[in-house]
């Protein structure tokens, strides 16, 4: 079992990696998003301070649903998702192989990221170390649930603008953990509150999510 | 038993359930106007006004209904979404996609009549309470719902696709409520309450239970309607659908 799913992580990586621009692009995205704040509302450090927990995390959605498309499609044109369909071992076990390795390829990054953007926002060193804990727990939950969007979406028309009006609404509960752990680090409150309920969801994204999306899969598939 | 069953399984199938819900669509329609004049005239009428909020409470006649019909449709979607699922029931797919728009229009109508409520009371078109944000969280899964099982051709495809996210929906559903309940406790101390209910005459009580029952019997015959159109559509090419068709043709030859 762990065997299949290492060789499907192991798999995904290697072709996040031939296929680099992909992966940088999200990232950049990611980048200018944030970028952009300061210069649409002003470079004061007080107010900069106040919206940072927000503005990154809604960014880092926004980023990992940029990668979503991507999850399934390009195993589904080539005929590969079927054969994993038709593999003795259970298709939500390879769905969550997936999910892991599309949170290395675009989760992990953002939340290595996120801390030096966080410096632009003059986020106090407190805030950062729990801005980066809170995308390291939470961004896992996101790949989870987009998967289901993902799988949902596949193959239908215009399926990148529909997936983000399926997926977003789902990931309120996310943002409103994650940017309030930051938030109340910014305060001078505990983040623990919020942290632990980030990482319960977490959990329960990753556990649940790929039953749903497998069902998904094989409707596409029929 | 036995055959109350046997009649279940039958009307399970688009066939025999189109003409049993053209008979009852006028039942429901006669219910609907019935409780929706009693319920109107008890609220507009009959009810007092409010001693703090004047005459302007009257729109809880219609906003009350339409926030618990925008809870229950979608609860009673994924109902049928799931039996879908799970039965293969070319029906309760068909049922589905019949309620989203009109839960999605009871959700909006819930945002609206409130904004207009809201204005007078709060002196603000819109707050963040924890309320408002779920309802208009309910009315994006709504939208999304509706969005997916339209972009998709083959209506089969369609049918189990919306029912998945229908029930990831519902599942997420008490997650999105509290996390926005704690999202607003932990911001801010709430400036408006809307959780105490205030002590309610009983007139007014029962003007807005006639008014949901008008407003639920609305739903399922619009529901009905709606889902007699989506039979004939996706079983166009059968002959029950032919000969229903046809009918209204031939008589007009007779005439």
């Amino acid at each position: 079992m762990l065997n299949l799913i290492r060789a499907i992580i192991s798999r995904d990586l290697r072709l996040a990696l031939r296929r680099r621009a992909d992966l940088v692009s999200a990232l950049f995205f990611f980048i200018i998003v944030v970028s952009l704040f300061p210069l649409g509302v002003g470079p004061e450090p007080e107010l900069l301070r106040k919206l940072a927990p927000g503005v990154l995390w809604v960014a880092a959605l926004l980023a990992t649903l940029l990668s979503l498309p991507r999850l399934f499609a390009d195993d589904h044109r080539d005929g590969t998702l079927e054969q994993l369909a038709l593999a003795p071992q259970p298709l939500g076990l390879i769905v969550l192989g997936k999910v892991l390795a599309h949170w290395l390829v675009s989760g992990l990054p953002l939340t290595l990221l996120a801390p030096v953007l966080g410096i632009q926002f003059d986020l106090s060193g407190e805030a950062l170390w729990v801005l980066a804990f809170s995308l390291l727990i939470g961004t896992p939950a996101l790949s989870g649930i987009g998967a289901i969007g993902a799988a949902l979406t596949l193959g239908v028309r215009g399926g990148g603008v529909l997936l983000s009006l399926l997926v977003l609404p789902l990931y309120i509960p996310v943002l409103i953990f994650g940017a309030g752990a930051v938030d109340a680090a910014v305060i001078g409150l505990g983040a623990q509150a919020h942290l632990s309920l980030l990482g319960a969801m977490m959990l329960g994204g990753v556990f649940f999510a790929p039953w749903p999306t497998a069902a998904a899969l094989r409707i596409a598939l029929e | 038993m036995g055959n109350k069953l046997i009649n279940i399984y039958r009307f399970a199938s688009p066939q025999a359930f189109y003409p049993l819900a053209g008979k009852m669509i006028p039942w429901f329609w006669t219910l609907a106007a019935i409780f929706g004049i009693a319920g109107l005239y008890i609220g507009f009428l009959v009810a007092p006004t409010d001693a703090q909020q004047g005459e302007g409470y009257r729109i809880i006649f219609l906003h009350v209904p339409a926030s618990w019909l925008s809870m229950f449709i979608y609860l009673v979607m994924a109902f049928w979404a799931g039996l879908g699922l799970g039965f293969n029931f070319r029906l309760s797919g068909m049922m589905a996609s019949a309620l989203a728009p009109t839960g999605a229009l009871f959700a909006f109508l819930s945002l609206w009549t409130g904004a207009l409520w809201g204005k007078p009371m709060w002196g603000t078109w819109w707050v963040w309470d924890a309320r408002l944000t779920s309802e208009l969280i309910l009315l994006f899964l709504y939208v999304g719902f509706i969005a997916l099982q339209s972009s998709i051709d083959d209506p089969r495809r369609a049918d189990k696709a919306g029912a998945i996210l229908a029930l990831v929906g519902v599942v997420n559903i008490p997650i999105i409520y509290f996390s926005v309940k704690w999202w607003n406790t932990l911001h801010q101390g709430s400036s408006v309450s809307l959780t105490k209910s205030p002590s309610m005459a009983v007139t007014m009580l029962w003007g807005m239970l006639l008014c949901a029952l008008g407003c639920w019997m609305y739903s399922i015959a619009v529901a009905l309607m709606r889902v007699r159109s989506i039979m004939l559509e996706r079983e166009r090419h059968t002959d029950w659908v032919r000969a229903e068709l046809a009918e209204p043709g031939e008589h007009a030859g007779q005439e």
